[in-house]
């Protein structure tokens, strides 16, 4: 085995140099204790492009510019931490690979619209998460405690799979056109967290859930953009579980 | 400054933290203080699932969980609080279920279960189904399911909060927690927290290796800054190194991949865990499926031009069973590697996973100051923690069921401990620590970055300390760090502001992985054995005469100011099981 010696540059998962390709990250710079304005500033880095967006932002960050700030943790789109609008369209930056979004022109790296802007990539995430917790995202049952777990058929379980996936990242919520509009609007995360809950067959908080939906700031606002579906990094059918909620609504059947 | 007065805090909102916080809420005036919010905790990147014998799809029980802890665990397992893991395991999961956790169900609509390294029947015999699961989300699934009982129960949140400090005073001769200084991210104000009981929980250490499955925020804070106000740091040499790390990245895929049916292959594509695990193979404990992979490797079986990595082969299993077990794992290897893991194997190598040491505490939580006094009002639980259920290497599913049994343990515990007991008088000046570190790093005029440094560390702890280690690599290791220690004296930050200064945490953070990575090496240099996730070439078999015991590293500052490390050792508590030869 080999030693190492300090001198040594840090030997990183990147392959031969001739892997590397100029690639130009447009970011959207902001930070009020420099300047009340946003602006754009241009990095061109040489990087390999199976390389992650947040691969570039560090290399950024940890090369050039120590002030650029974004929030981030898991790095591999699990967290939820760093949602951003790259090139138009909000995504995670450590699951959109860079050869996967056109290197050729520059990237644009910009927050999250809809919510404000506090420094840079870095939004306030606390209306989006009070939504969340308006919608009453917790298991409500009646009765005596079973001693061992509840029953559940496969089938029961599957009816909620999908929006169990989701990890409160926000870009369907910030993707959403009547959120932009009005910030008043639950907004999808919200929803399909909701959905989680009332179509999960141990629950009995449903009649609940829907009122709270049902009022002005809630599903009706929805106009089925999609936008939501397509920004979801885990897959989630988000519009779909929107339509479940409104019909259930209508129905009283879930 | 601001200070704030809370019967109970506890530090982390991860899955330890927040099973802490439900019940220390329900019985006391709580505040948790969390760097991410709650929800990025890395708990959430679990995937394989949660040990207990629930005995839903076959035979099983707590003896038989408790035995295979002990010996996965080489042995350096605290028997006692094995047993209490064991036993406690069947409640903790179906308390989750009650909280409305969305677990994978057998036809008669029971919590599944399925097959996970380590785990076996009647001590050993087979592979037996213990792990219970959602997918390959169970980690999420715990995470958002005891964010979402916190939501309900009202739990008081500080989020992007770094706590930087523990406060200690001397009460007639007796040392005890009067609270924690924080760091305000989104202000860059400090807050003082007074408590009368508080809860470490603020997990593993991971990112001073480079191929890690840990996020970039696991540093290791608790541990580092509870050793710096002179608590000893307890076996903090085990650090267990997964198999199956994508690699090069070293993103998890989760041990479930092979208690589905996937197989480890070499270049010859030959299913090489046979020879070396006879009756579990591919299934063994991570310690010796990681020491196989390395030995391939070396002795040219790797696969890929370099031959430094082996496949993960799941091409054998129906695609519906990989949609339905598996799909986050298989859709990483899509997107990082863009792979389809229905026709192609996938490419992996070890990769740093989990800190089997960390904070000593006894099985009510209550931190240890040496090998018996506890400190008052102090607790630590999850991987922060070492108590010590996962000995020399952890059972994989074992550590999600610790954050829960721990972490509930530590709440009640820290509660009524508050319930009786009155506020400790804060230190003179109790935010100078803090304010110097801060300070220091936002004006220091050094001409050092803090990435350079990381990247120095990460490379000679990969190469090093990790899976295969000798005196030689190890001294290489402590002679690096401490010329790291010397340039990071003279680190400086670009970012000079108070908003949002992740520059400054980072290099704070940075701070605590270096001296973390110290305690980890002297320890391994001094344990002159192998045993479990340690494995030293030229001490190649575990020496039960001279070392079974805990390890315990304090740090000692001399007159000058110099800083050392005194290693004494603690007894491991055994109950019903002999070490033996750990054999599968
Ligand atoms: C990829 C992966 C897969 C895994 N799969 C499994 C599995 O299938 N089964 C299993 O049993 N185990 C698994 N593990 C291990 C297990 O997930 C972890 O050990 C466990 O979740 C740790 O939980 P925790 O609550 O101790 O820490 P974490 O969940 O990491 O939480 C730490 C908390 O502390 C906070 N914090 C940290 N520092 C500070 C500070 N300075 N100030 C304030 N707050 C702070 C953070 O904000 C966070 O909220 C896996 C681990 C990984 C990495
Ligand atoms: S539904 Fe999807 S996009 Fe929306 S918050 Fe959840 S994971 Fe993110
Ligand atoms: S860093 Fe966790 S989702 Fe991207």
């Amino acid at each position: 085995m080999s030693t190492a010696t300090v001198e040594t540059p840090p030997q990183d998962a990147v392959p031969a140099a001739s892997h590397l390709i100029t690639v130009t990250f447009r970011l959207r710079r902001f930070n009020p204790e420099v300047s009340a304005e946003a602006a754009w500033v241009d990095y061109p880095l040489e990087i390999d492009p199976k390389e992650r967006v947040l691969d570039a932002l560090h290399k950024i960050k940890w090369e050039i510019d120590g002030t650029l700030t974004f929030r981030r943790s898991c790095a591999h789109g699990i967290c939820g931490s760093d949602a951003m609008r790259i090139n138009g369209r909000n995504r995670l930056a450590c699951k959109t690979l860079i050869k996967d979004i056109n290197p050729e022109k520059p990237i644009t790296v910009e927050p999250i619209k809809g919510l404000a802007v506090l420094k840079d990539l870095v939004v306030d995430m606390e209306p989006f998460f009070q939504a969340y917790r308006d919608v009453m995202p917790f298991l409500i049952t009646t009765g005596n405690e079973p001693t061992r777990e509840r029953l559940q058929s496969p089938e029961d379980r599957e009816r909620f799979d999908d929006t169990t996936k989701c990890i409160l990242c926000a870009a369907c919520t910030t993707s959403c056109p009547v959120f932009w509009n009005d910030g008043q609007y639950f907004g999808p995360a919200a929803i399909v967290n909701a959905h989680r809950f009332i179509f999960d067959s141990r629950d009995e908080g449903g009649e609940q859930r829907l009122e709270i939906l049902n009022e002005k700031d809630g599903v009706w606002r929805c106009r089925t953009t999609f936008n939501c579906t397509d920004a979801c990094p885990r897959g989630i059918e988000v519009t779909k579980a929107i339509q479940e909620v409104k019909r259930a609504l209508i129905t009283r059947r879930f | 400054m601001q200070i704030h007065k809370y019967d109970t805090v506890i530090v982390g909102a991860g899955g330890a933290g927040m099973r802490a916080a439900i019940e220390s809420t329900k019985r006391s005036r709580t505040a948790v203080l969390t760097k991410l919010y709650p929800t990025r905790s890395h708990t959430g990147a679990a995937q394989g699932g949660m040990a207990a014998a629930l005995a839903n799809v076959e035979e099983d029980n707590w003896e038989w969980h408790t035995f295979d802890t002990v010996k996965g665990g080489d042995y350096l397992v605290d028997q006692d609080a094995a047993e209490i893991l064991a036993k406690e395991a069947i409640d903790s999961v179906l308390d989750l279920e009650k909280m409305g956790l969305p677990f994978n169900r057998t036809p008669e609509g029971r919590i599944d279960q399925r097959r996970f390294g380590g785990h076996t029947r009647n001590h050993g015999e087979a592979a037996v189904r213990r792990s219970c699961y959602a997918s390959d989300r169970t980690g999420h699934m715990i995470l958002q399911t005891l964010y979402q009982a916190c939501v309900k129960e009202g739990v008081e949140f500080f989020n992007e909060f770094y706590v930087l400090d523990l406060l200690l005073n001397e009460v007639d001769g007796v040392k005890r927690a009067s609270g924690v200084v924080a760091y305000e991210l989104a202000t860059g104000e400090i807050h003082v927290f007074q408590a009368k009981a508080i809860v470490f929980a603020s997990g593993g250490t991971g990112k001073f290796f480079k191929v890690s499955s840990n996020a970039h925020t696991l540093t290791g804070d608790g541990q580092a800054l509870v050793y710096r106000r002179g608590l000893p740091l307890e076996d903090m040499e085990f650090f267990q190194f997964h198999p199956t790390g994508i690699w090069r990245m070293g993103i998890l895929l989760t041990e479930g991949a092979r208690g589905e049916g996937g197989i480890l292959r070499n270049k010859d594509g030959e299913r090489f865990m046979e020879r070396y695990a006879p009756t579990i193979k591919d299934l063994a404990p991570r310690d010796m499926v990681s020491r196989a992979i390395y030995t391939e490797i070396r002795e040219g079986r790797g696969c890929g031009p370099d031959g430094d990595h082996v496949m993960l082969d799941l091409t054998h299993l129906p695609p519906e069973q990989l949609d339905a077990k598996l799909p986050d794992i298989t859709e990483f290897a899509r997107t990082y590697l863009g792979i389809e893991p229905y026709t192609d194997p996938i490419p992996i190598q070890p990769t740093a996973h989990y800190a089997m040491g960390g904070i000593p505490t006894n099985v009510k939580g209550e931190v240890l100051l040496d090998n018996t006094t506890v400190i008052p009002g102090l607790y630590a639980a999850g991987e922060v923690a070492c108590v010590s259920v996962h000995g020399a290497n952890r059972l994989g599913t074992n550590s999600l069921l610790d954050i829960n049994v721990f972490g509930r343990r530590a709440g009640i515990a820290a509660a009524e401990y508050a319930a009786k007991h009155d506020y400790v008088e804060l230190p003179e000046r109790p935010e100078s620590l803090v304010v110097e570190l801060i300070e220091g790093l936002r004006e220091g005029a050094g001409t050092e970055r803090a990435s350079d440094i990381r990247g120095a560390l990460q490379l000679t702890m990969d190469t090093n300390a990790m899976v295969y280690r000798t005196e030689q690599t190890l001294k290489q290791a402590v002679e690096d760090i401490a010329e790291l220690k010397r340039r990071y004296k003279n680190v400086s930050v670009q970012d000079k502001g108070r908003r949002y200064n992740t520059d400054l945490l980072e290099a704070v953070e940075l701070g605590n992985l270096l001296d973390l990575a110290e305690v980890l090496a002297v320890s391994a240099l001094a344990r002159k054995e192998s045993r479990g996730g340690h494995y030293r070439e030229d001490y190649p078999t575990r020496d039960d005469v001279n070392f079974m015991r805990h390890t315990m590293a304090y740090r000692e500052v001399g007159d000058d100011g110099t800083e050392s490390i005194r290693l004494d050792y603690k007894p491991v508590v055994q109950t019903r099981y002999q070490p033996m030869e750990r054999k599968y």
